[in-house]
């Protein structure tokens, strides 16, 4: 199972990235997203991978018998994945604003903070 | 002395966000509360930096899981020096707010937003779990992607879409390194992990997930050729959104790069140090240059920065005694000197409508106090004696040449020349020279109305917080020896990793814990 995974996350991270080399911003977005999503499996893999071994404790016991799942790697995904859901809907609604101000998906067109002189003085 | 002293600078913060997010009617109240919570966490700091330069280390393990298995809050005097200097930074820009942020932006939760940076500031300080290290930056880069984006201005969101794209990669960086951290070492506890790979006979398995976090670290630290995010961001939102930034956010990769070189990998240092000499002189070398070719305050100051860093990690890459205890003091002086530049260079964009260099001018003429108070940030960022900036170049320097580093001192010496260059630059123009007449400055300065009525009333509340800044330079300058005492004592307990990890892995009494996960179990070197 564990080399499905990583080739998956082999391709999210392709993806990715050729997502984020690309000028519009809207793909800037996916390509965030892409990567992120595979950087969340690739914690996830980072336990390894034990398959129907919950972590319980059986009646009477003191430790769960020995090969079992690691909950760790998946109550960090956890906490990743809620703070890059919270990211990914701030990054959307910045990409939505920022195209409406400059008016334009190319990166290359996003250069007034790049001009020589001040940025109050922005001249569209 | 109790464990929960270390608890106040990340309470008082996250009480006063959640109060004020109660109380957003009245203006007043988020000024007030802004700057009494902030303070309050300030006074909580101090409390702390005597608390821990007592004992050495404090530690609280959060609900008495015992160590390695819950999350440790670990202050030693480098966390504490930091969370100490923040909250002062914190104090004093809050103060300075009030004067300069409109209501518009009060309504779209300035203060709560501007706590919560700081709680997540303080939380990055104060943790011992590489994890929780990795929420604390998410807490603090949130609450700062929104304080960049919330103007709403053009240059505001491309500003703030580059800073949000370039720092989330990083955290993704950071995410993946700790995953992989996570699975060859079977533990997040950064004393637990350090002492795990200082044991490995041969640990060079974790160089790729070591290198993945120094990438992450740098680039929130704006180490060379990863700072690109920085200077074509910093200058957009309101100066005192930036100086808050330009003081703390930087900072707080290079502390993360102290504590992976000094505790996390510290038996990895021989691999990294070549690099991070290389990478620190670059730094600095790029970051002047960038200075020089710039025109506008806010511009060339974000350029020092990133020179600036040069230094810190120059000084973290010496790795002796002398060296780590010039870098802490030099991160201290840093943070004051570089808060209250951006700070200066807000009161001339209140008086002037810019803060361009081309369109101010006179400023010794109409406002030599202001004069006065720039000269004082300027030149102890240049390094001229008896300021603070001196004391942490000479630091520097001096331990460069202990350790032999000749070439790297020659560089720090002429970047020294060329920050005091690009520093006279801002001097000439914007003070020495007279005011250029054209009405591109009468227009904009009608654009920034002073947000309490009158310039002067603004002025009034953010003036003192520079004043007070500028007077610690000085004092820091002239009576530096006890806080370079406690820097050399905090370098002492970073070269003594295994110092923290006995402080942290002490076997603490935890009736709580309710399995005993056998030795089989946890994973580790294999």
């Amino acid at each position: 199972m564990e080399w499905a995974l990583s080739l998956l996350i082999g391709l999210f991270f392709a993806c990715g990235v050729y997502c984020l080399l690309r000028r519009s911003i809207v793909r800037l977005v996916i390509g965030v997203l892409l990567i992120s999503q595979g950087a969340n499996l690739l914690v996830f893999l980072s336990g390894g991978l034990t398959l129907g071994q919950p972590p319980m404790v059986a009646k009477g016991a003191k430790v769960p018998v020995a090969p079992f799942a690691d909950p760790l790697p998946q109550a960090m995904v956890l906490t990743a994945l809620v703070i890059g859901l919270g990211l990914v809907a701030f990054l959307l609604t910045l990409v939505f604003r920022a195209h409406e101000a400059v008016g334009s998906d190319d990166i290359n067109n996003f250069d007034s903070t790049e001009q020589a002189h001040s940025a109050e003085g922005t001249k569209e | 002395m109790s464990p929960y002293a270390i608890l106040l600078p990340l309470l008082l913060p996250i009480i006063g966000a959640v109060f004020l997010l109660i109380f957003t009617r009245s203006a007043w109240t988020q000024r007030i509360g802004g700057v009494l919570f902030s303070g309050l966490c300030f006074v909580a700091s101090l409390y702390l930096v005597w608390a821990v330069d007592e004992v050495g280390y404090i530690v609280l393990q959060s609900g008495g899981w015992a160590a390695p298995f819950g999350i440790s809050l670990v202050a030693d005097r480098f966390s504490a020096i930091m969370v100490a200097v923040s909250s002062f930074m914190g104090f004093g820009v809050a103060w300075y707010a009030v004067g300069e942020i409109d209501t518009g932006r009060l309504r779209r939760y300035f203060f709560p937003l501007y706590l919560m940076l700081l709680f997540g500031v303080n939380g990055a300080f104060l943790t011992g779990d590489l994890f929780n290290l990795y929420v604390w930056f998410e807490v603090m880069l949130i609450a700062s992607f929104i304080l960049m984006a919330a103007g709403g201005q053009r240059f505001e969101l491309e500003g703030a879409l580059k800073y949000v794209s370039l720092n989330l990669l990083a955290s993704v960086f950071f995410l993946i390194g700790a995953g992989m951290v996570y699975g060859i070492t079977g533990t997040l506890n950064m004393a637990d992990i350090s002492a795990k790979v200082s044991a490995a006979p041969d640990a060079t398995g974790i160089l790729p997930a070591a290198m993945l976090l120094f990438v992450a670290f740098s680039v929130k630290a704006a180490l060379f050729p990863l700072f690109f995010w920085l200077p074509s961001s910093y200058h957009t939102p309101p100066p005192a959104v930036s100086a808050i930034f330009a003081g703390l956010l930087t900072k707080v990769g290079v502390y993360a790069l102290f504590r992976f070189h000094t505790l996390l990998f510290v038996s990895l240092f021989s691999h990294f140090q070549t690099l991070l000499i290389v990478l620190s002189v670059l730094t600095m070398v790029t970051g002047v240059l960038g200075a020089a070719s710039h025109f506008q305050m806010r511009r060339i100051l974000s350029f020092h920065i990133i020179s600036q860093i040069g230094y810190m990690t120059v000084a973290l890459a010496i790795m002796t005694p002398l060296a780590l205890a010039a870098g802490i003091f030099y991160l201290v002086h840093h943070i004051i000197v570089k808060t209250n530049l951006f700070l200066i260079s807000g009161v001339v964009l209140q008086i002037k409508g810019s803060d361009d260099l081309a369109r101010v001018g006179g400023l010794s003429k109409s406002a030599p106090w202001l004069a006065l108070l720039f000269f004082i940030p300027a030149f102890s960022l240049g390094g001229i004696p008896p300021l603070s900036g001196f004391w942490a170049k000479f630091g520097v320097v001096k331990a460069g040449l202990e350790g032999g580093h000749w070439w790297v001192v020659t560089f720090a010496l002429l970047v020294g020349v060329l920050t005091l260059f690009s520093m006279t630059k801002i001097w000439a123009e914007a003070f020495w020279k007279k005011q250029p007449e054209t009405s591109e400055a009468a227009e904009a300065s009608e654009a920034a109305a002073p947000v309490l009525g009158s310039t002067a009333a603004s002025l009034r509340w953010m003036v003192p917080p520079i004043v007070v800044m500028a007077t610690a330079t000085v004092v820091i300058g002239l009576f530096g020896e006890p806080l370079f005492r406690y820097t050399e004592r905090a370098a002492a307990q970073l070269l003594d990793a295994e110092g923290y990890q006995a402080a942290v892995l002490l076997p603490v009494e935890a009736p709580g814990l309710p399995i005993e996960i056998e030795e089989s179990n946890v994973k580790g070197f294999k």
